[in-house]
């Protein structure tokens, strides 16, 4: 297999082919190659968060694969949320904060002095559980982040709008009602929406906390198609709580426990033979 | 490179914008200082030339020979203010808790926006009211069985008019201290067999009883500091009242008839900034206390 | 059992207190609107709204209350573009750029609830030695002024009130597109915008019927203001000053101006009704 693996670097440029025949060559095997083919996009190291003096995330080490999809499990209350907002920086909207340890973005280190936040969360689309349209029409929608990133240009406009929507599965729905508002639209239409906003910033990455979890199981079924679709062109780290769906997408996977990472492995790894004890009752559903 | 000049044009706009906000921001605090200082800056010469105990307990009001006693100005406020507490607080009280404890929903849907449409109507509007209704009511009908005579400009007067002024302010304070209360209260005491008013009599009202103190002060102040409608109705005599239809001349009512002849007699403007100076240190002090006890209120109550 | 009899009469006594008690409340609003408009409506008439008085306000016979009218009407349109002006940024810094639970957040609304039991007379008095020391004469500028300081609390208060509404989803899905702060103002607003607009006209409420902040800064005048330095007419000194007259047609115009001041508020009223259906603290 490594004799293959081997091959796959020789015979193709493209690293998005290149991923797509290394996945399909280590279909079923050891995951921990996985990771070492996707350098990690995002390492956290020693972490700590504490809001209101109360200590939320513990010592927390670890690495998202670049162009993979990394699911975050774990009960709830354990920190899966706060993680997720340490990295695009959000949780410093709220009540005080205090972060120790870094968080590195592609090497750079996001809390950095003279780091600006802007251009951290241009980086990455945030998907939220519940689907956030802005209060305009779906154009202004999707046109809202290319604008503020100085895109003019009605004609660029309309083709990025064109463009996101139809990756986002949405197009067809909307094509003839690009005017009307964005809250018209049914909540997993909503959500795509979201995500297509999302993806016009031309982020790296994107953050998912629970984002199908308010919709129904056919709109739920489409956006995960969609991440599976878009993991060869983006990072993505979904924060979930149905185990099956980590089951049907995850290359990667972090157990979190009461604000600590317990396990963080591939997929195959980790649902097949889980190190750690908590993680094995966590995936029996002895808890949830 | 056109990206990075752009973000920089927004870094600064940022930076602008945030900074001319706090700006605003900032200056808007000292905004409550700036009106103290400048009415107190306004009475010094008064100040001067009398102890303030002097002028607050003299009771002769003679400007042109430069006599500024506030003693019944004083006293007319009280009575005309606490008259208004005393007719408003049982019916906003009883009110209150009909509209949040046993209401249906589709009561308090007419009853609201009619409350809202009290609180909307201008003062000037309620003395003309006092005027048509209040006035004539009280010298015809009501003191001809108490008193010799009344021309009905009186505290009676003022205290009624003001009474229903104070109204929406308070049943609006106390219904939203009711709603504040968590509905597990509630529950448990019913739970151990108590009526829905012993519930209330024993829960609600006491749990509340700070909250509704804090808003009766609200009233209070806010009945301290009306003008117009009570100016209209209320006589404005300046001898310190001694019955409820005798009228009286409240503080702010003396600020508002005397403004145009101020400027012409020593000290005359001195003396009616004092005033007005004292109203607003007696209701800011008010003011203050009562909101920082509802914020306590609404965070107790939150958790 | 005897016991729990009394109970129940307690109960029902008290029931009954109470929907007396919110009867009275609902009368009196009627006896007040009943009383304005049965002395009002006899005297309105078209002249009322369409002529200026003649013949001085406090003697002349002829005439209507356009001057009073349209005064209150730039006041109005004056205060709240600068209350806006004002009072939108502050809302806006301490909702956006300060965190939850900011102290100076914080601080800032307990100041401006203090700030909106202030009494109107004391504004006025404030605005007058402001006038005095600027060397301005009573004029529409300095009734504008004047005006603004008194409603500023109130736009700062319900302007709060809807954006702290605001879900922080919707922020932080504007934020995570890469906005800075002051880009996301304009989606918010959009969000509050009806929020604004009921804040809007409880504000005009307030600042067209208020009296005693215009007393001493806006002065009075038969005709129509041409310029900002020139004193203005307002509705409800129209009723304070007319109605002491001892001729019975400008005592009319008195009662035609209660009348329309009132209509107003009603219609005020049931416009911001209908923005916001909830009963809120800042209609007080
Ligand atoms: N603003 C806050 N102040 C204090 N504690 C907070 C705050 N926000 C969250 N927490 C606490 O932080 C912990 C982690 O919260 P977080 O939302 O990250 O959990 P989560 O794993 O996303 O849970 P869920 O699966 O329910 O979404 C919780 O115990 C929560 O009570
Ligand atoms: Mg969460």
């Amino acid at each position: 297999m490594i004799q293959n693996l081997l091959r796959v670097e020789k015979y193709f440029d493209s690293p998005t082919e290149k991923l797509q025949v290394m996945r399909e060559t280590l279909n079923q095997a050891s995951g921990d190659l996985i990771l070492k083919a996707h350098k990690p996009h995002i390492s956290v190291r020693n972490l700590n968060v504490y809001l209101a003096k109360k200590h939320i995330l513990k010592n927390v080490s670890l690495d998202i694969p670049d162009k993979a999809i990394t699911c975050i499990i774990g009960p709830s209350g354990c920190g899966k949320t706060t993680l997720l907002k340490t990295f695009n920086r959000l949780l410093q909207n709220s009540v005080d904060v205090k972060i120790e340890g870094d968080v590195l973005v592609d090497g750079e280190n996001i809390h950095g002095k003279e780091v600006e936040v802007e251009s951290i969360r241009k980086k990455m689309g945030l998907l939220s559980q519940r689907p956030c349209p802005l209060p305009m029409s779906i154009y202004d929608n999707i046109a809202y982040g290319p604008r503020i990133h100085g895109i003019r240009r009605k004609k660029t406009l309309n083709l990025m709008v064109e463009k996101y929507l139809r990756e986002a599965g949405l197009w067809d729905e909307v094509k003839d009602r690009l005017k009307s508002p964005a809250t018209s639209l049914s909540i997993g239409q909503q959500q795509r929406l979201c995500l297509a906003r999302g993806l016009a910033v031309k982020p790296e990455i994107i953050l998912g906390d629970e984002a199908t979890s308010a919709l129904d199981p056919i709109s739920s079924k489409k956006i995960e198609e969609l991440f599976v679709k878009l993991r060869d062109q983006y990072s993505i780290v979904l924060v979930t709580h149905t185990l099956r769906q980590a089951r049907r997408i995850a290359d990667y996977v972090i157990f979190m426990y009461l604000g600590e990472v317990i396990e963080a492995a591939p997929a195959s790894e980790i649902f097949s033979n889980p190190k750690e004890k908590l993680t094995k009752e966590y995936l029996d559903g002895y808890f949830s | 490179m056109n990206t990075i000049r752009y973000n920089k044009y927004r870094q600064a706009k940022e930076f602008l914008i945030r900074h001319i906000m706090l700006l605003l921001t900032l200056v808007s605090l000292t905004f409550a200082i700036l009106i103290g200082i400048s009415l107190y800056y306004k009475s010094v010469p008064i100040l001067d030339h009398q102890s303030i105990w002097g002028l607050l307990s003299g009771s002769s009001w003679r400007p042109l020979k430069g006599e500024f006693g506030f003693f019944p100005f004083i006293m007319g406020t009280l009575w005309v203010t606490i008259l208004a507490v005393i007719i408003s607080l049982p019916l906003c009280l009883l009110a209150a808790i009909y509209l949040s404890e046993y209401a249906h929903p589709y009561i308090k849907k007419i009853v609201f926006p009619m409350i809202d449409v009290l609180a909307g109507i201008p003062p000037v509007v309620y003395g003309v009211w006092g005027i048509l209704a209040v006035v004539p009511f009280i010298s015809e009908k009501l003191a001809p069985h108490f008193v010799e005579f009344s021309t009905g400009y009186s505290i009676l007067a003022g205290g009624i008019v003001l009474a229903i002024m104070i109204i929406p302010l308070m049943i609006s304070v106390f219904i939203e201290i009711f709603d504040a209360l968590p509905g597990g209260l509630r529950e448990a005491s019913l739970s151990l067999g108590a009526t829905n008013w012993q519930t209330i009599k024993k829960v609600v009202l006491r749990k509340s009883f700070p909250g509704l103190a804090a808003a009766v002060v609200l009233a209070i102040s806010r009945a301290f500091g009306e003008t117009i409608a009570v100016l209209m109705v209320c006589g404005n005599v300046s001898e310190v009242p001694k019955s409820l239809f005798d009228p009286a001349y409240p503080l702010p009512a003396l600020i508002a008839n005397n403004y145009g002849e101020m400027m012409s007699i020593p000290l005359y403007d001195a003396a009616l900034m004092l005033s007005a100076l004292l109203l607003f240190v007696i209701i800011l002090a008010f003011n203050a206390i009562s909101r920082l006890v509802l914020i306590r209120i609404e965070r107790n109550f939150a958790l | 059992m005897r016991h729990i009899r009394i109970k129940r009469i307690e109960e029902k006594i008290f029931k009954g207190l109470m929907i007396v008690a919110t009867l009275a409340i609902v009368v009196s609003l009627f006896l007040i609107i009943v009383a304005i408009v049965r002395r009002g409506l006899p005297v309105m008439s078209w002249d009322m709204i369409s002529k200026i008085p003649t013949g001085g306000f406090y003697l002349g016979k002829e005439g209507g209350l356009l001057n009073a009218i349209v005064g209150s009407l730039y006041i109005v349109v004056g205060s709240i573009s600068l209350g806006l002006f004002f009072s939108l940024p502050i809302v806006l810094y301490i909702n956006l750029y300060l965190p939850e639970k900011s102290r100076l957040a914080q601080f800032t609304r307990l100041s401006f609830d203090v700030l909106f039991g202030i009494p109107s007379i004391v504004y006025g008095a404030f605005g007058f030695t402001i006038m005095v020391y600027l060397g301005i004469r009573t004029s529409l500028l300095a009734g504008i002024l004047t005006v603004t300081m008194l409603i500023i609390p109130i736009l700062i208060r319900s302007i709060d009130e809807v954006i702290r509404r605001v879900p922080k989803e919707m922020k932080d899905a504007a934020l995570s597109l890469g906005a800075t702060r002051s880009e996301i103002i304009k989606p918010i607003l959009r969000q509050v915008a009806p929020g604004i607009v009921t804040a809007i006209l409880l504000s005009v409420g307030r600042g067209i019927g208020d009296a005693a902040s215009v007393l001493f800064t806006a002065g009075y005048t038969d005709s129509i203001p041409t310029s900002l330095s020139q004193p203005v007419a307002t509705l409800p000194l129209a009723i304070f000053f007319q109605l002491s007259s001892p001729i019975a047609e400008v005592q009319d115009r008195a009662y035609a101006a209660a009348l329309i001041l009132t209509v107003i508020v009603l219609i005020l009223s049931i416009a911001a009704r209908f923005y916001s259906r909830k009963f809120s603290k800042n209609k007080i």
